[in-house]
């Protein structure tokens, strides 16, 4: 009779912190072959294809940049509020939150003088993703309700808040679709690169790692955030105020993620559509536990997402794989991940009696 | 608005509700199962588009729409083992393996059908359930035609309440499984087998959310979208709070939902001049307005979210 | 009939491993039929753990288990209960919100099919509670009753289960003078029957009085065993520890000065909304400890939740150095300069997924001493802890390590540096020493009237009378929340304190 036991080990060596996702990615590429080969697809050459339309042309490998822009910015989102255990599965709706508030904005400040339209449009972005953040963050703190609840349901009431408007007072005159108008010149991100998509959000989301990894690792909030998020019954022993520990790390989650919507809206989009975030919130949290909640791994875990999603576009178009592919590698890489990390604190003890 | 309380409107409304309800019932009966064991299942949006996508597939390709219905089952009993797997066996944090799942499965489902599929401009269609009138039932005045015309799954949902709540308070497993969700380290000094319990507590929930999945495309509508859940897991999980982890209070919260849900595209359908969008945000809305009321006395398991590993050292 | 001379359990060469200690080195151990055998030790020795193989919940990784002659491979509890071997532990294996009945049944197989019968095993369950004299209301729900009641519940559980070998680990550390007096009598009654009760503690005198044989383990080895009649107090005391048990307490003769702490009409209600206080006054001094006796479950836990800011009290009024505390907010505490040890270190008191420096710094992380502008100076930082931790003499990899890889007593010494750091006006200690090595003990004795001597008011709550009477100038008791009496350390007289413990008052 074999059973297993799971029981703890002796703690990995820090390398094993940069090794463990790496291996992660490997194995989930290697896992990545069984819904391709069902699929029909050659498989060296869909790995060539999926590669190759991620990396293989300036223009492919700028695309990967610019796709990994609201990834990072999820990412972030997502890690900043797990860390203090803050279960933020809003981000989509926070990111919508953004989208709207930009929007609005962009398409009305035609009088304002043009250098002042982005700063106030982004800073009004990030502000309305944390506004909508912080009304579940209230809800946990004050009364009790199950953030993952809360913060889920809000995805949809945003995206209704949204369908409303744009089929309201958001509505390009003329259209019957839900679209809005065009946002002006002004409201627009500028493109940095000639004959690209890359755009000024790329260096404001690279901006965002370090800002927050300069807040988790060297401020008092962020040893505040640190604390809670290991518990908060001793965090509030100790004199933290959780409650706005909580509060402020809502605010900064949502207003990461609203920046992602600004970014599509300004850079990508130019105007307001239903389907501006192809899920964006929800990759966000594979990539955050991707990189282990930590900004930098957040950085190359969402760079190595916008791959699979770039490439698997081009993959789809060569081998006939469905694009699809990419929402399941996402899901596979994050089972694969949390099986790893795992077995940086615990091993398997096989017991024969 | 005197058209509203004309009975034909009214009966509508019932039949309505019922319907709305149905998925939800099917799913909160799974989660409740679930979490009564100790563990919180996010997978069941995903789970329960699995089943929607399955049921749909095998209804096409086989031409049975009971077998779309008992593959949808199967495909929810797979993922609420996999979810067993990574929160059961290895203890992975509930909320990420199950979100992980949703994740996954969404996916999953998809990829599936677009490869069945591909992309047609006229999405391909099945022929659905139809609706059973009971005879003597339907009869009774004013909420009769209304309640008892509904398609098999509803009045399957209707008997696995009572099921659910016999089973939770007077079976000997009931008890176990009761024992296992409030204090595992009880349960495991006793003699149960706590992964076993809870393993098979997901993976019936499983087959249960993969068949209210089902009802979505075998029988309220005919085809396959990809938002045709529509967050319906999510309020599932709402639910389950608000009924208090109890079968005939959890579905009480499922009705009303419903009835909101009915509500909204009768009120849709008679061109009151308000966004119906405004009108699909209310379900949600009430739901969260819901939970504010009953957090404060949730009669949580214990060990929800805990999970169960026996050589810890404890002195 | 069992031969009272073959050992119905016999535990040979047993030996366990866990990831930073082993806690069980070559053990043999036999128990014999119709006998109470005491498991001695102190904490940490490797007592529960002996027991827990026992009982099929931990897999020894080496040695062999007979059981009434024969072999046998427990690779969990349900073995050993098919068995006979019935394990009670320290906090009870019990659902709080399911009924007496509930969880006695449990996993048993009484009932129709699958269908639970409530009624017969009701009714054995009566039965059995008339021949062992344990009367409990079969209905009631566990939360209500009191410690002594649920731990009849968990005997009656064994005995449902037709259990002949029962270990009971620490059964009196939760019970009052009185009910341990009707433990003893049923232990009694069930071994006179054939049964056999292995009776683990680290309370001499108990031991003396309830068993028949006595097995010392010390790190983690047997290391004597006597006939109960043949030994006492001052050997089993050498053996249990290496050394003479008697530890040195120095207590300078010092005049208490002014009161810290002043406790007014203190009311506040425990969890199930029932009064846990009421109209408590209490008044600590300059120079003095004031020792909190009682059994637990009397109102110390609410009395220091709301000493530590984490429960509200509906009424009264509390004085640091004359300055009133604001309720429930833990940081007015901190500043009014309250050190404060929480009984429950891991969970309540440390973050232990955190290095032991980040648990240093928690009370004064945003002080103007440590930060400017928002941002942590850590080369302050790191001064510090190093200092704490060498001061402290805590044993640890590092001010880096990770805080959950100390032992018990260097947890305790973190929580301690932490607390007294700042040289606290008044230091509450809720169960400081509970669970910790008699050299860990000393260690916060020590350090306890240090602060005495530096001029700190103490508040020491304990349930280890031996401590409160070694340490304490004034003794205060209580009971059901009220203060049934105060008493001068000399000339507190241990039946008198033990009386008002019971809630008998004088």
């Amino acid at each position: 009779m074999i059973s297993f036991r799971i029981v703890k080990r002796e703690p990995l060596p820090g390398w094993a912190k940069v090794v463990i996702p790496i291996a992660a990615i490997i194995v989930t590429l290697i896992l990545s072959a069984i819904p391709i080969l069902i699929a029909g697809g050659h498989l060296w050459k869909s790995y060539y294809y999926l590669f190759y339309g991620a990396l293989g042309t300036r223009f492919n490998l700028l695309e990967t940049f610019v796709k990994s822009s609201p990834l990072l910015l999820t990412g972030l989102a997502v890690a900043f509020a797990f860390r203090a255990k803050f279960w933020n599965i809003g981000a989509e709706g926070q990111l919508l939150a953004g989208a709207l508030t930009a929007t609005a904005l962009g398409v009305s400040l035609g009088g304002v003088p043009q250098p002042l339209v982005l700063p106030i449009i982004i800073i009004a972005g990030f502000v309305a993703g944390g506004i909508w953040a912080s009304i579940p963050a209230l809800l946990k703190t004050k009364l009790k309700v199950d953030d993952v609840v809360s913060t889920l349901l809000l995805n949809y009431v945003m995206i209704h808040i949204m369908g409303a408007l744009l089929f309201g007072p958001l509505q390009q005159p003329g259209s019957s679709w839900p679209r809005s108008s065009a946002i002006i010149k002004a409201a627009c991100y500028p493109i940095l690169l000639a004959r690209s998509r890359f755009h000024m959000g790329i260096l404001l989301s690279l901006f965002a790692v370090f800002v927050i990894w300069f807040i988790n690792k060297k401020t008092t909030f962020g040893y505040r955030s640190k604390a809670v998020g290991v518990n908060v019954r001793a965090a509030h022993f100790g004199g933290i105020n959780t409650t706005s520990v909580i509060l402020w790390t809502a605010l900064i989650s949502g207003g990461l993620a609203g920046l992602a919507g600004v970014g599509e809206l300004c850079a990508i989009q130019y105007r307001l559509i239903m389907d501006i975030s192809p899920g964006y919130g929800y990759s966000g949290i594979v990539i955050a536990m991707l990189g282990n909640l930590h900004p930098v791994g957040v950085l190359f875990s969402s760079l190595f997402f916008s791959v699979i999603i770039v490439g698997a576009q081009t993959m789809s178009r060569m081998t006939g794989v469905p694009t699809y592919i990419a929402e399941v590698i996402q899901g596979m890489a994050l089972m694969v991940m949390l099986i790893f990390l795992l077995f940086t604190e615990y091993k398997i003890r096989v017991m024969r009696k | 608005m005197g058209e509203m309380l004309n009975i034909a409107f009214i009966s509508g409304l019932i039949g309505a509700t019922m319907r709305m309800a149905t998925p939800i019932i099917f799913a909160t009966l799974g989660e409740i199962l679930a979490e009564r064991s100790g563990v919180l299942n996010l997978g069941i949006e995903g789970i329960m588009l699995m089943g929607a996508m399955t049921g749909f597939l095998v209804t096409f390709a086989s031409g049975s729409i009971w077998l779309g219905v008992l593959a949808a089952a199967v495909v929810g009993m797979l993922l609420g083992l996999l979810m067993a797997f990574l929160a059961v066996n290895l203890g992975l944090s509930q909320h990420v393996s199950g979100l992980g799942i949703t994740l996954f499965a969404t996916g999953l489902a998809m990829f599936i059908y677009r490869l069945h599929f591909g992309s047609p401009t006229v999405p391909p269609i099945i022929q659905p359930f139809k609706q059973i009138t009971l005879p003597v039932l339907s009869k009774i005045p004013l909420i009769g035609p209304g309640l008892f015309t509904q398609y098999s799954l509803t009045y399957i949902a209707w008997l696995l309440i009572p099921v659910m709540s016999i089973l939770l308070y007077k079976t000997k497993i009931g008890l176990k499984i009761r024992t296992v969700g409030e204090n595992p380290v009880v349960a495991d000094t006793v003699g149960v087998n706590v992964i076993l319990t809870r393993t098979l507590c997901l993976v019936a929930g499983g087959a249960l959310m993969g068949i209210g999945g089902s009802f979505l495309t075998l029988a309220h509508q005919n085809m396959f979208l990809i938002d045709v859940i529509g967050g319906r897991g999510w309020v599932a999980i709402a639910m389950v709070i608000f009924g208090n982890w109890d079968p005939f209070k959890g579905t009480l919260g499922a009705l009303i939902f419903g009835f909101l849900d009915g509500l909204q595209l009768r009120l849709q359908g008679m061109g009151i001049a308000i966004s119906f969008h405004v009108f699909l945000m209310i379900p949600y809305l009430l739901t969260i307005i819901a939970l504010i009321g009953v957090s404060r006395r949730a009669a949580v398991p214990a060990s929800l979210l805990k999970p169960y590993r026996r050589e810890e050292k404890g002195g | 009939m069992t031969n009272p001379n073959q050992p119905v359990v016999r535990m040979s060469s047993i030996t366990k491993h866990f990831l930073d200690v082993t806690a069980n080195k070559n053990i043999t151990f036999n128990l014999y039929p119709g006998e109470i055998c005491a498991l001695l030790g102190e904490n940490g020795a490797g007592k529960t753990t002996l027991m827990n193989i026992l009982f099929g919940y931990y897999t020894c990784d080496d040695g062999e288990i007979f059981i009434k002659g024969e072999k046998v491979n427990l690779s969990a509890p349900k073995n050993a209960i098919s068995r006979g071997v019935g394990m009670i532990h320290q906090h009870f294996a019990l659902v709080p919100s399911q009924t007496v009945l509930e969880n006695i049944i449990i996993g048993t197989d009484s009932g129709k099919g699958i269908f639970l019968d409530l009624k017969s095993a009701r009714q054995e369950l009566l039965e059995l509670q008339e021949r062992f004299g344990l009367q409990i209301d079969p209905d009631a729900r566990v939360w209500t009753l009191s410690v002594g009641e649920q731990q009849k519940v968990e005997i009656l559980k064994a005995l449902y289960r037709d259990v002949d070998i029962l270990i009971m680990d620490e059964p009196t550390a939760v019970l009052a003078p009185a009910e341990t007096v009707d433990l003893f009598s049923t232990l009694r009654s069930l071994v006179k029957e054939g049964r056999s009760v292995v009776f683990i503690s680290h309370k001499l005198n108990e031991v003396m009085d309830i068993s028949d044989r006595i097995v010392v383990l010390r790190g983690g080895q047997v290391v004597a065993e006597r006939k109960t009649a043949e030994t006492n107090t001052r050997e089993l005391a050498n053996l249990m520890v290496g050394r003479d048990l008697l530890e040195i307490i120095e207590k300078k003769t010092l005049n208490a000065g002014q009161p810290v702490l002043q406790i007014e009409n203190l009311n506040a209600l425990n969890d199930k909304k029932l009064l846990a206080l009421k109209n408590l006054n209490l008044v600590v001094r300059q120079n003095e400890i004031l020792g909190m006796a009682g059994i637990s479950g009397n109102g110390q836990k609410e009395l220091s939740e709301v000493l530590f800011g984490l429960r509200d009290p509906t009424d009264g009024i509390i004085k640091v150095n004359s300055v009133p505390l604001k309720f429930g907010s833990p940081a007015s505490t901190i500043q009014l300069k309250m050190g404060r040890i929480p009984e429950d270190r891991i969970d309540t008191g440390l973050l232990m997924d955190l290095t032991v420096e980040e648990n240093l710094i928690l009370e004064n992380h945003s002080s103007s001493e440590f930060h400017r502008y928002g941002l942590m100076k850590a080369g302050r930082i790191q001064q510090f802890s190093e200092d704490l931790i060498s001061a402290y003499g805590i044993m640890t990899a590092g001010r880096d390590a990770v805080t959950k890889s100390l032992s018990g007593g260097n947890l305790q010494k973190v929580m301690l540096a932490r607390e007294l750091a700042g040289s606290p006006t008044v230091v509450v200690a809720s169960q400081p020493t509970r669970g910790l090595d008699v050299g860990a003990m000393e260690y916060i004795h020590q350090r306890i009237l240090q602060e005495r001597e530096r001029g700190a008011g103490i508040l020491l709550i304990s349930e280890d009378l031996d401590e409160i009477f070694a340490l304490s100038d004034r003794i205060a008791v209580l009971f059901e929340g009220i203060i049934m009496g105060e008493a001068f350390g000399e000339q507190a007289c241990r039946e008198q304190i033990g009386l008002w413990m019971s809630g008998v008052k004088t």
